[in-house]
């Protein structure tokens, strides 16, 4: 049996149900939202959140948005999101929501239904196999067989889904274990039997990582969403370190906001659709420092052309991501806030300054990429180009307090490109698995977190259609979510691949029959807008800002407009295609490039 | 129980599918919980990573502690991911290589059963005989017999013998000397 079944000796009085311990749990550990949606499984803890008033319940309208809400939640305030399902296609329906939260690591605990512990295993109206299901798509899991162990297990999934590399648990909880009466255990007597992964660094380490950082002539920060988890503390560290070393710095795709866009150290994303100056600094660099990012293939490209004359040092606080994919010279492991304190104390103990001097060519030459300026488009009079439509949106809010969340595709790669961020957590998307659907819930949960800001999903059509039954949650809550759409009527990225790889072919790809998205919105009691020309641009997004509903804009955008700079699967960093426009024709893919996703 | 690797499952042009595959002891003490087998299992089986051999046992009934022995082939950078990620399930106390640590013991159980006429059994008892191999049930058509001892020595005595039905229990593996496998420890470094 568990670790629980040390029992508490000193249980006082069991006065209260299953489900009221669950709450209660839930309450000492910070919970203030669940988004959730009912049935028959968890209605005892329905029953128990109508009779009190210290949490908050959103009722979503499918639940993988409810888990998204909850990343959305838990990715904009550091906090544990919270959701709660009832059994059998309740808990199916989370598996997306859940391998999202698990591979961009965002700390989630799903509670989950369970058909009473006596019919486990008999095929029970709405049961299913969920821990079984869920194993492979959480970090941990639980199933509540014993009313002595449940606020143990509340408390333990809470401690895991947030220490170490965060990450989804779910609690699967049989309603026989909801209804009978169970003990309470306090947050404080929990201490977990196994789990408590390190966070300091080891100090022999830091040493050699500054000594290879002093020497650099062509260093660069590559730096990940892991600060990010870390924290803003982590961030303005990690900002103090770049700036004392004066080297230049990029940012994966979940570490956007890590570090101000805005300062001139920082040059750009990095990866498959970075910019060229990241992607050339990154294949040109002799010292690699690596703090919170995995290597991941959208990252590092064909591996055996990666980086291949530097020296790296990879900090994680999860020692499967290091020397994973990518072998590294220094791996040091712990959390980035510490790990960054550690760094900046031993750089400056050592008295090190900005090396103006070791590294003027370097940065001569990254100035030279730069001018290609890899990003650049054309905006005519007729059409929108959607690079410009985000571009504008930036623009015209970044005077506010403003959050973004994205599908996944074209608009994705365009937001990351044209959308700046200068303060970490503003930022929400799907990296990792790439969850079309993920932008407009998630954006929905930052809401619920941040009432008074500007939540905007920059969605591309196909995505948004995937979760639009939550227009029905934001009107119920009057959460004034904007779902700035970028139609181009097509899969765009989708789109991108078969005309790159397939022979122009569009297999599946266009998006047919699509919904007036004006009268769409009208229909569920919210606003929508259109802009068709660039000169409506501007109007269209400040009514958007102007109006405090929820609101659909339907941009539309240029058909043909591809995502560039692109590396090709199987490519290298330094075989970045630029646009046709700046770069002449494409060469074809290679065979090996072909397999790859 | 072993599992071929797919071709493109491991880092895609890696240099790791060039480096040689090496054979590796693992130990692991986890809660004995519902489910942890299936996370180890599972944890092999979703990335590609072999399982030659497995074996599963409570160690300490009063603390719940069970021992998993896990043989499995692989390249070095799998083989630390291979630990790294066993480490990194909850449910793990401690995860110790007993390749890398040093010398150590491994022995397997087998039953090996053999049926034929007078003179195949006899010939069969003395090639039992000479590998230490111990009858453990007799009928006048056939012999069972247990045989521990290295897996090379209990795969030469199936190769000696030719019998027609073999159980073999994996293998299960302990350090030499002093070195003991702690409770809890944190992961391993890399």
């Amino acid at each position: 049996m568990t670790a629980a079944t040390a029992a508490p000796t000193a249980v006082e009085t069991p006065t209260m149900t299953g489900s009221q311990v669950v709450l209660q749990a839930l309450v000492e550990q910070g919970v203030e939202v669940i988004f959730g949606y009912p049935g028959g499984a968890v209605l005892p803890i329905y029953d128990a959140i109508f009779q009190q008033d210290r949490i908050r319940h959103i009722l979503v309208r499918h639940e993988q948005a409810a888990v998204h809400a909850a990343e959305g939640y838990a990715r904009s305030t550091g906090k544990v999101g919270c959701v709660l399902v009832t059994s059998g296609p309740g808990a199916t329906n989370t598996v997306t929501g859940l391998t999202d939260a698990l591979m961009d690591s965002v700390p989630v605990v799903c509670l989950t239904g369970q058909v009473p512990t006596h019919m486990i295993g008999n095929d029970a109206f709405q049961e299913a196999d969920t821990v079984g299901i869920t194993r492979p798509c959480t970090k941990h899991n639980y199933l509540v067989t014993d009313p002595a162990n449940l606020a143990r297990s509340i408390h333990e999934a809470f401690h895991v889904a947030r220490s170490g590399r965060p990450g989804p648990v779910v609690v699967d909880l049989p309603k026989d274990i909801l209804m009978k009466p169970a003990p309470y255990l306090a947050k404080d007597a929990v201490r977990h039997r196994t789990y408590h992964p390190p966070r300091e660094p080891e100090m022999r380490r830091i040493e050699e990582a500054v000594d290879l950082m002093a020497r650099a002539e062509r260093p660069i920060f590559y730096v990940g969403g892991g600060v990010i988890n870390a924290g803003p503390k982590a961030c303005a560290i990690l900002t103090e370190l770049v700036r004392e070393t004066g080297y230049p710095i990029t940012l994966t795709l979940m570490g956007l906001g890590a570090y101000p866009a805005s300062d001139a150290q920082f040059i750009g994303m990095l990866g498959m659709h970075g910019t060229y100056e990241a992607n050339m600094a990154m294949h040109d660099c002799d010292v690699m420092i690596n703090i919170g990012a995995r290597f991941d293939d959208r990252v590092t490209g064909r591996l055996d052309g990666f980086s291949p004359q530097s020296k790296k040092i990879h900090v994680d606080i999860d020692p499967s991501s290091i020397n994973k994919n990518v072998a590294v010279d220094v791996p040091v492991i712990g959390d980035a806030e510490r790990t960054l304190e550690a760094l900046l104390a031993a750089w400056r103990r050592r008295g090190n300054t900005v090396a103006t001097g070791r590294t003027k060519s370097w940065w001569g030459q990254i100035q030279e990429w730069q001018t290609k300026k890899s990003l650049r488009f054309r905006q005519g009079k007729d059409v929108i180009k959607p690079q410009y439509a985000i571009q504008r949106l930036y623009e015209l809010t970044r005077e506010r307090d403003v959050y973004i969340t994205t599908e996944v595709g074209q608009h994705q790669m365009w937001a990351a490109q044209h959308f700046h961020f200068d303060k970490p957590m503003h930022w929400m998307t799907s990296g990792g698995l790439g969850t079309m659907g993920y932008g407009f819930p998630a954006a929905m949960g930052v809401q619920v977190a941040h009432p008074e800001a500007l939540v905007i999903d920059i969605a591309g059509e196909a995505s948004w259609l995937m979760n639009m039954q939550e227009m029905s949650t934001c009107i119920q809550y009057r959460l004034p979510v904007k779902s700035f759409i970028l139609n181009n009527s097509y899969m765009g990225m989708v789109r991108q691949w078969q005309d790159f790889f397939h022979g122009n072919r569009h297999a599946e790809s266009y998006m047919d029959s699509l919904p007036d998205f004006v009268k769409l919105a009208e229909a569920f009691g919210a606003v929508g807008l259109r802009a068709t020309k660039p000169s409506e641009v501007d109007d269209v997004i400040k009514e958007m800002i102007k109006v405090e509903k929820t609101v659909i804009v339907d941009m539309v955008v240029d058909r043909t407009e591809n995502v560039y700079p692109m590396i090709p699967g199987g490519a290298a960093h330094n075989e970045i295609k630029l646009s046709p426009e700046e770069d002449g024709p494409h060469e074809a893919i290679s065979e090996e490039g072909m397999v790859l996703v | 129980m072993a599992q071929p690797v797919p071709q493109s499952s491991q880092a895609l042009f890696s240099d790791a599918e060039q480096a040689a595959e090496e054979r590796h002891t693992i130990v692991v003490l986890v809660d004995n919980e519902p489910g942890v087998l299936a996370r180890v299992i599972g944890l092999f089986s979703g990335r590609g990573y072999n399982i030659d051999s497995l074996t599963v046992a409570e160690i300490d009934a009063a603390r719940a502690l069970s021992r998993i022995n896990i043989v499995t082939t692989g390249t070095p950078l799998v083989i630390e991911q291979i630990k790294n990620l066993l480490a990194k399930l909850v449910p793990v106390h401690s995860v110790q290589d007993l390749t890398v640590e040093g010398p150590h013991i491994e022995r397997e159980l087998s039953l090996v059963k053999v049926i034929g006429d007078r003179e195949r059994l006899v010939a069969a008892l003395r090639i039992a005989d000479f590998m230490h191999a111990r009858l453990v049930d007799s009928t006048p058509e056939s012999f069972v017999f247990e045989m521990t001892g290295t897996s090379e020595e209990i795969d030469s005595f199936i190769h000696l013998l030719e019998p027609v039905e073999v159980s073999r229990a994996g293998v299960v593996a302990i350090s030499r000397g002093r070195l003991l496998l702690k409770e809890r420890e944190q992961a391993p470094e890399p």
